[in-house]
């Protein structure tokens, strides 16, 4: 009887099959053809748990090749435990070369972050998307969604950005901030914060979005148009943060705000750690970085 | 005696040649009018060449009906493709997921294959179009995703009516088949988005 | 001093050590065998194979252990064995009045074809704890009928005779089944890959849909038609050969569910049915499969949609634990970027709120709109 268990399956180069690869592949060329539109797809179970980025993992598997060198973020960092738990993963299965270096990657597949160092010609982006559909809450309903999508009828989100304006004097939307590409398609760029939403108009790099749950694939081609929705008398803005970072002293980059004690204290430091890591190696130096130094002095 | 040309010709290192081939594709349908060489090798029985058998080892399986020209339909090709991809040949056109074209074949209405649906416009066909050459012929200049602010292309081989045909396609918008143009080892894609114009005198 | 979080891959290898230390347990006892699990858990082992599609005991025991009994986790953990492996090919239909049966009930009838038989039920069994299994004492051998069996007939098949239930139905002309694992979903979807996705659906809630038409959220005034559990021949087709071949037998649940149907333009009145089928002994699985099943059929037969069993999208979109395990848990995961945006905007408003009320005789502020 336990012979069964040890005849376990070996697994193929980056874990998916030839078929699921090929259906994967497919979808990706009918989303870059249709930028911004989200192509249905078999999602396959992956050995991670769904919403954990399975949607990402299938479409880098299927694209990733041995000449490739893979980066992996969650909330901008490369250490943050489900990164390194997925790179790890196609270390396993694909023994592909890994990379922190924004740089140095031709393949960074991201959670919640764009990185701050502008992406290339060359480099693709790949996101892990939850619910890939914008219209998602405002309708429940997919066959709905599908009509407003098929109509171009997305009155419903303006005035549901509009209600906000209403309420609260805000787009109360920080995240998952919805966009338009190429003037046809809302989108949603999955939960990054609107911070990066610029980032991803006219990029050099190609964008592919994976919602593994939700069975979805869509992209952004390289030099696309994605506008984030807005209103004239209202536009978009992005978060401005008031100091720069402690440890690298960057201006106009995504902070993470860290409690440093019990009594209020806090310092913000930059998200991408790739970013903040450079800067410091080439000698950029932060209020709290230089106080450290001075203290060890 | 076993048919050589059917059961021969296929990707040596299938998983690495199909990533390496798709990537190609991937990268010039991400970049239109950027020209890409299929590296991987495949020998599909003549006359159809060998980087859009390499396109079709790679994309193509069971659940993709592919649409070959009559010239196509008649040679090896066929079982070439049902042996090592798996895939179907139709005789539909509306029912083809790709299609093949051998170079110098006539070149078939893009408005008579599959263009999705306004529901689903990713149920559509992508062309694959052997030319002559992807260089030296009429100029035209390309617009749209995937370019920074336009590229110029000169293909030689398609018909005169090209251009026209591609703003059909691009005027159905979400709707339409995509484009692959392969010449030799080298391919150059056309996805639905692109707006093709000849170049003003 | 602040210091960045590193070391996760450190972290996570102890975190995993320290899993494997606990579900190993005090290493005086005996490590639990695959055999044990199977011979011993068998209606766990049946509910992970069931969740999981995929049939086999000893992998989905070797998941149980693996997961420490955690059923979903082990459930998950074969779905993603069940994904690498190759398909060879469809069985034909399973043909469950074939069946070996060792339990089969009707609530229709009283006595019928083949009788009503008990089998391994825990049916009537006081739920009184048995201080007999806190020790290893000797269990009786089961008294089995003598004899084999013959195929016994199915209570849908009386009424059949009658004219009085609906046809099994058949698929249209030149509908393949469809594999719910290999296309992407999409409503609304015909029964096959409705029925495929309950099949796989988490019993406890289809258990609750299934309860919440009996209490009035979209009635359908259901009888157990049939419940039988037992040996069916798995067989595939071989075009090759010019007939199907038998691929062994496996253990299933099946429940014919009757229930009314007042009849339509079309249609005379007549009983309709839900239908369940589960992997291994799952009674109570299949009974709310095939209730979950009827009430989906809310459009077939002209009803209102008025309840959430009826609603097709919502029940499919929501019956997988794998997926839905997966998107609850990951709300563990770090969300501080996220988080960061909201404090952000959290705070401005906050100022503005206050500055606000510390001016309130300033007419000017405008009131929330409604």
């Amino acid at each position: 009887m336990t012979t069964a268990a040890s005849e376990l399956a070996t697994y193929n180069f980056a874990y998916l099959d030839e078929q699921t690869k090929r259906m994967i592949r497919r979808a990706i060329l009918k989303a870059i053809a249709i930028p911004g539109y989200q192509v249905p797809f078999a999602s396959r179970e992956m050995p991670m748990p769904y919403g954990w980025g399975t949607g990402g993992v299938q479409v880098t598997a299927a694209i990733l090749g041995p000449e490739d060198v893979l980066k992996v973020i969650d909330q901008g960092a490369d250490d943050t435990t489900n990164a390194v738990s997925i790179r790890a993963f196609f270390q396993k299965v694909a023994d592909v070369a890994v990379t922190t270096k924004t740089r140095e990657a031709t393949i960074i597949q991201t959670r919640h972050r764009i990185p701050e160092e502008r992406l290339t010609t060359g480099q693709t982006l790949v996101y892990q998307v939850p619910i890939p559909e914008p219209l998602r809450f405002l309708e429940p309903r997919e066959t709905e969604t599908r009509k407003m999508h098929a109509l171009e009828e997305y009155g419903l989100m303006h005035v549901k950005l509009y209600e906000d304006i209403a309420r609260n004097g805000h787009i109360a939307t920080t995240y998952a901030y919805p966009v338009k590409v190429e003037g046809r398609y809302v989108m949603d760029p999955s939960p990054t914060p609107k911070f990066d939403n610029p980032k991803m108009h006219m990029s050099e790099a190609l964008q592919l979005f994976g919602a593994g749950r939700e069975k979805r694939i869509y992209a952004v081609p390289p030099f696309t148009e994605v506008v984030s929705l807005d209103f004239e008398d209202h536009p978009f803005e992005v978060q401005s943060f008031d100091k720069p970072c402690a440890l690298c002293g960057a201006e106009n980059v995504y902070l993470d705000e860290v409690v440093l004690d019990d009594r209020g204290g806090r310092m913000f430091v930059c998200s991408d750690t790739d970013h903040c890591e450079d800067r410091r190696d080439h000698g950029h130096c932060g209020t709290m970085l230089a106080y450290n130094k001075g203290a060890a002095q | 005696m076993p048919d050589t040309q059917i059961f021969s010709g296929a990707f040596a290192e299938p998983v690495f040649a199909a990533q390496s081939v798709f990537r190609t594709v991937m990268d010039c349908m991400a970049r239109p009018g950027t020209i890409g060489t299929i590296a991987a090798t495949a020998r599909p029985p003549q006359p159809l060449g060998a980087a859009a058998g390499a396109i079709a080892l790679t994309l193509c399986d069971h659940d993709t009906p592919v649409w070959l020209t009559p010239q196509l339909a008649k040679s090896k090709l066929p079982g070439w493709l049902s042996f090592h991809a798996g895939a179907a040949v139709t005789a539909e056109k509306q029912d083809a997921r790709f299609a093949f074209v051998e170079k110098g074949a006539v070149v078939p209405g893009f408005g008579l294959f599959a263009q999705g649906t306004q529901e689903y416009p990713d149920r559509s066909a992508t062309l694959v179009i052997e030319i002559e050459s992807l260089e030296g012929g009429r100029p035209l200049v390309l617009t749209g995703p995937g370019i920074r602010d336009e590229a110029m292309v000169g293909p030689q081989g398609l018909p005169d009516t090209f251009v026209a045909l591609a703003g059909a396609n691009r005027a159905m918008f979400p709707r339409g088949v995509d484009l692959i143009l392969v010449a030799g080892d080298r391919i150059l894609c056309l996805p639905r988005t692109t707006v093709i114009n000849n170049r003003e005198a | 001093m602040y210091v960045a979080v590193k070391g996760g891959e450190a972290a996570i290898a102890n975190a995993h050590r320290l899993l494997a230390d606990r579900r190993r347990g005090d290493r005086a006892l005996p490590s639990i065998t695959i055999e044990q699990i199977v011979a011993q858990l068998g209606l766990a082992v049946d509910r992970v194979m069931a969740e999981a599609s995929l049939y086999d005991r000893a992998i989905a025991a070797l998941a149980i252990r693996q997961s420490r009994g955690d059923m979903i986790e082990a459930i998950f953990i074969l779905r993603a064995y069940r994904t690498t492996l190759p398909r060879f090919g469809y069985s034909v239909p399973l043909e469950t009045a074939e069946m070996q049966v060792e339990r089969r009930v009707s609530a229709t009838y009283k006595d019928l074809p083949g009788g009503q038989l008990l089998g391994p039920t825990f049916d009537y069994t006081h739920r009184l704890l048995d201080p007999s299994l806190l020790h290893d004492a000797p269990v009786d051998e089961a008294l089995q009928r003598e004899g084999g069996q013959e195929p016994i007939m199915r209570v849908a098949d009386i009424l059949a005779g009658e004219d009085l239930v609906e046809d099994d139905g058949a698929l249209p002309e030149g509908h393949v089944p469809g594999d719910l694992t290999r296309e992407p979903l999409e409503f609304p979807m015909p029964r096959d890959l409705r029925l495929q996705a309950l099949a796989r659906g988490d019993e406890g809630f289809l258990l609750s849909l299934g309860y919440s038409t009996q209490r009035g959220y979209a009635r359908t005034h259901p009888f157990v038609g049939e419940v039988r559990i037992g040996e069916v021949e798995v067989e595939l087709d071989m075009p090759e050969l010019g007939f199907s071949v038998s691929l062994g037998r496996i253990q299933v649940t099946e429940c014919q569910m009757i229930a009314q149907f007042k009849g339509s333009a079309k249609t005379p009145p007549q009983f309709t049915r839900g239908y369940g089928l589960v992997f291994g002994q799952s009674e109570r699985k299949a009974m709310a499969m095939s209730l979950v099943d009827r009430a989906l059929r809310a459009g077939e037969f002209g009803e209102d949609v008025v309840a959430p069993a009826q609603d097709e999208e919502f029940v499919i979109s929501h019956s997988d634990n794998v997926q839905a395990t997966g998107f609850v848990e990951h709300l563990k995961l770090p969300h501080y970027v996220d988080f960061q945006a909201e404090l952000d905007l959290v705070r401005r408003m906050r100022r503005e709120y206050e500055a606000a009320r510390g001016d309130k005789t300033d007419s000017d502020i405008p009131e929330a709109a409604e």
